[in-house]
């Protein structure tokens, strides 16, 4: 009994959490993709009904809403954060004196809730005593700033309050990966008479390939599930106008009471990450077993 | 006596993969087996199996007479040293030799006293308080032999101890591991990809080649008998010379006639009596042709070569000249003359020619 | 001519140089403002008093410093119909951190140390399931989660939400250590066996007191993970149970008498406080987590 629990050990050891991810992430998931072909509404019922939830998933226009301002806002997002972080890092890696200060400063917002991001630049944003009011009070009376509150710009401020949350990041990303490019390679190319710009252009950007690539993965992840900001910065208005899969999800789930709905849309959203994440994941395992 | 170590069909897979096969292996107590071979020809993965830290796959293993195919690693009575050294990197030196015994519950004074033994033997005393982190390679390999020593166990496992360190080094502790063998008479397997530091080692050396073995036997037999090609090859530095050659059999002896690219072939005849196909490989090592003249005895022959190249090394001079095809190289003595260019008469010492089978490279003779 | 020219041109390098260099400062402390600008102006907000918010400027410094606005969102805001302030629930954030970020993070290394140092057969394919995990979106997982912890006994608790993070962190916390441990020798762990040690004693005297750097890492990442987390707490929570940052929520958003700025600033910086001090003790552990979570190995 000792000596077969002494090889087992291991096993036995891993068994539950291997067992709890079963269950409890692809058992789960497993459960959602099924409630998501039947009818549930307020309880779920387990008669498969086809792809009937799918169908009015894509009729809603509050869905249609909810997957516009994910292209929307992933869009930008994605891009600005990137740029941004790109940017940042390069200006640190000039041999900044007071580099480390400056970094901690640029990447502090990642350490926050983004409820706490969200609820201060809700505050900043409202139109009645945040910027707009700061502005006109400096003597320009006519300046309007009322995204937040307006529904053709509301989504605008989520993208400005997730890039000052993320960017920071990716500048750390960035940065680490510019740092990591070897040595000699620009001590050549400095010897070569190569200007400093044409050594980034040429030289360093293209060898951080996987970098943009984890960046975009990670960026791409976040804008898919961004819950908290939007609930936090917008509750998802005015109106519907700054809902998004994540929030449409939460409230078929838990205020209107529509299973189905919520189940489908759960669906969609995990689709979209897998679409992105799946052949990114493989990728990395392959080329580590090489 | 029985044997200290006896393997018996030992196989072992990796999936459909088949790692070594077929394994038999048998030493006495206070021998010295070197496994030797190229890396991946398996003789790590025989060391762990040995170990008990891989399973095998089929066949028998047992270790001072018990049968050991199935018995953990901690139950098998051994010890073995690591090529990274595996020291534990968060405890002291002291620490590091002790912990078997720890675990093992073996009491504080015993511990105490067994250290101090080990370590005045192995001279690390004064490093018994270091971390591992603190040492030199030497002095790591010194503790690693320690931990392997204080257990006084019935069979020592060496994995490449000796290939992280510089050479110099190498070949000091090379010597010392020698002297510890003989003051311990302890038995030991010890594997090394070094065809030199097997022959300086080893009382029974195993050739390993794609995890079949390709000969066994003591050091001299490995050498002057080389069972093939592969092991000819392998052992002796520089490398044994294998020359394509025609055979043809005269009365008793052999006329030998090796083709030269230049000039006419070579004619040489062994005495001995055998019995060879027309086309072999001949197998000849450096220091068995030397410039003639300075070399006599029954099986000696000379012949003219056209110089191609005079290494000199030192304590010898080596001479390289094209024969059968190949760069054939003469081992002289270091006041030669000859020079690259001109033609020098080397003498043969036919009666130390290997012979082997052209198309399947196993020895004749 | 050529003679000549030549310090001038150098001396019109060097001042470019220095004028290049100004610029990149400058740019840099113009990003820096714009990082810290939020933050100043929480913290300004929330030493203000109402009046002095709706009669003066957004970026001004309070002409009377108040602390009663931090009072107030400690112990006094209104969360809906309760009006205890944040404290009982940043205690809840508290009771639910310590425990899941134990029990996650010593989880992790366990499975972390089997899967790098045992390889048995599947456990690659164990270890990939279980790093899948780590990026499903939540909301898919949500409705049967509730429903089990519904038929556990445990929805609405405080042990029902450290369930859900420990469950939840274990992929993340078993690549940190994985990644970690499958950098450690396999000598090692095959020397301490053939000493005679076995799967536990080996993991406990020779890999825990080697894994100090990974352990930080490890709990500063789900530390911050589970007191930022807002999906689970707003979905598996009920009144009395709620984690500081479904209270913050409610507090900006309760629709109550009159609209509190400087509270809701002084309650965001409450519950933010935490995970900002992690960052600033022990920032250098926290970037290693971010970019070991996203760019593995």
């Amino acid at each position: 009994m000792s000596e077969w629990l002494e090889n087992h050990l291991p096993k036995v050891v891993l068994a539950p959490s291997f067992i709890a991810v079963l269950i409890f992430v692809y058992g789960f998931i497993g459960w959602t993709a099924w409630v998501s072909l039947t009818r549930s509404k307020l309880l779920p019922k387990y008669e498969i009904k086809g792809f009937i939830q799918y169908e009015r998933l894509f009729d809603s226009p509050r869905w249609d809403t909810a997957i516009n301002n994910l292209y929307i806002f992933g869009a930008l997002f994605i891009v600005i954060a990137m740029v941004l972080g790109l940017l940042l890092a390069i200006l640190l890696d000039q041999k900044i004196r007071v580099e480390g200060a400056i970094r901690t400063i640029y990447l502090y917002p990642m350490a926050l809730s983004m409820i706490v991001t969200g609820t201060a630049w809700k505050w900043i944003l409202n139109p009645g005593l945040g910027i707009e009011a700061m502005v006109q009070g400096w003597g320009f009376p006519n300046f309007e700033f009322d995204w937040l509150v307006n529904p053709d710009y509301a989504i605008y401020t989520i993208v400005l309050a997730a890039i000052w949350q993320s960017s920071g990041f990716v500048m750390a990303l960035f940065l680490a990966g510019l740092r990591s490019v070897d040595g000699e390679i620009i001590k050549a190319a400095q010897v070569d008479g190569i200007p400093t710009w044409r050594i980034y252009t040429a030289i360093i950007i293209p060898s951080m390939a996987p970098i943009f690539l984890s960046a975009f993965i990670v960026l791409a992840h976040l804008a898919i599930k961004s819950f908290d900001l939007v609930i936090a910065l917008t509750g998802g208005g005015p109106g519907y106008a700054t809902d998004m899969p994540a929030t449409y999800m939460y409230a078929m789930a838990f205020s209107r009471g529509d299973i189905g709905q919520a189940a489908s849309s759960a669906m969609i959203m995990m689709l979209v990450v897998f679409a992105i994440v799946v052949p990114y994941l493989y990728s990395e395992l392959r080329a580590k077993n090489d | 006596m029985a044997p200290i170590l006896d393997i018996n069909n030992l196989y072992k897979n990796y999936g459909a993969t088949e790692i070594l096969k077929d394994i038999n292996i048998s030493i006495e107590p206070g021998d010295f087996l070197v496994l030797v071979g190229p890396s991946g020809c398996g003789k790590s993965t025989l060391l762990n199996c040995i170990a008990g830290l891989e399973p095998i796959t089929g066949g028998t293993l047992a270790i001072g007479g018990k049968d050991m195919t199935h018995v953990s690693p901690k139950d098998r009575d051994i010890a073995m040293v690591f090529q990274s050294y595996a020291l534990y990197p968060t405890m002291s030196v002291a620490k590091n030799i002790t912990f078997g015994m720890k675990v093992r519950g073996v009491d504080a004074a015993t511990q105490e006293a067994k250290l101090k033994e080990v370590s005045s033997l192995l001279q690390i005393e004064q490093l018994l308080n270091r971390r591992p982190s603190q040492l030199s390679g030497g002095q790591r390999q010194r503790v690693a032999m320690g931990r392997a020593l204080v257990r006084d166990p019935k069979l020592f496992l060496f994995d490449e101890p000796l290939s992280n360190l510089d050479a110099k080094l190498r070949v000091e502790m090379r010597t010392e591991i020698k002297k510890l063998h003989q003051t311990l008479d302890a038995s030991i397997v010890y594997v090394t990809h070094d065809q030199i530091e097997a022959m300086t080692l080893a009382t029974k050396i195993v050739v390993l080649k794609g995890g079949i073995v390709q000969q066994i036997g003591s050091p001299a037999e490995i050498y002057n008998n080389p069972a093939n090609l592969f092991v000819a090859d392998f052992m002796g530095s520089p490398a044994m010379n294998l020359i394509p050659a025609r055979t043809e059999r005269n009365g008793t002896g052999t006329h030998i006639s090796i083709a030269r690219d230049s000039g006419s072939p070579i004619t040489l005849t062994d005495s001995r009596d055998l019995n060879l196909p027309q086309d072999v490989i001949l197998g000849l090592r450096p220091e068995d042709i030397a410039e003639a003249g300075f070399r006599a005895g029954a099986g000696v022959q000379e012949a003219e070569c056209l110089v191609d190249m005079v290494e000199p090394a030192g304590a010898d001079t080596y001479v390289v000249s094209e024969l059968g095809g190949k760069q054939v190289t003469a081992r002289l003595h270091a006041e030669t003359s000859a020079q690259a260019g001109e033609m020098l008469n080397l003498a043969f010492d036919m009666s130390k020619v290997s012979y082997f089978a052209k198309e399947t490279g196993e020895r004749l003779n | 001519m050529t003679d000549l020219s030549m310090p001038q041109t150098r001396t019109q390098s060097a001042m470019g140089k220095i004028a290049l260099r100004w610029l990149l400062y400058v740019l840099l402390g113009l990003f820096a403002l714009y990082y810290l600008m939020p933050l100043f102006v929480m913290l300004t907000t929330s030493l203000k008093s109402l009046e002095e918010i709706r009669t003066g400027s957004l970026m001004s410094l309070p002409r009377e410093v108040s602390l009663d606005a931090w009072k107030t969102a400690w112990s006094g805001a209104c969360t809906g119909i309760q009006c205890e302030g944040l404290r009982p629930y940043f205690w809840n954030s508290v009771l639910i951190a310590v425990p899941a970020v134990a029990i996650s993070t010593l989880l992790g290394a366990l499975n972390g140390y089997v899967v790098a140092q045992w390889r048995f057969k599947g456990a690659n394919i164990i270890f990939s399931l279980m790093l899948f995990g780590c990026f499903i979106p939540f909301q898919v997982v949500l409705l049967p989660m509730a429903r089990l912890l519904g038929i556990m006994g445990i929805a609405g608790t405080i042990p029902g939400l450290i369930f859900v993070h420990v469950i939840y962190g274990l992929g993340f916390t078993t690549l940190f250590f994985r990644n970690y441990y499958v950098t450690i020798p396999a000598e090692l762990t095959k020397a301490a066996r053939v000493d005679g040690a076995g799967f536990l004693r080996i993991f406990w005297s020779i890999f825990l007191p080697l894994s100090l750097p990974i352990i930080v890492v490890t709990v500063i990442w789900q530390f911050t993970q589970i007191w930022n987390d807002f999906l689970f707490g707003v979905s598996f929570s009920q009144a009395g149970t709620q984690p500081v940052t479904v209270a913050l929520n409610n507090i900006v958003n309760s629709t109550t008498g009159v609209k509190e700025y400087n509270v809701d600033m002084a309650a965001a910086i409450i519950a933010g406080l935490p995970t900002l001090l992690v960052y600033v003790v022990a920032g250098k552990y926290f970037i290693r987590g971010l970019t070991a979570g996203s760019v593995k190995g």
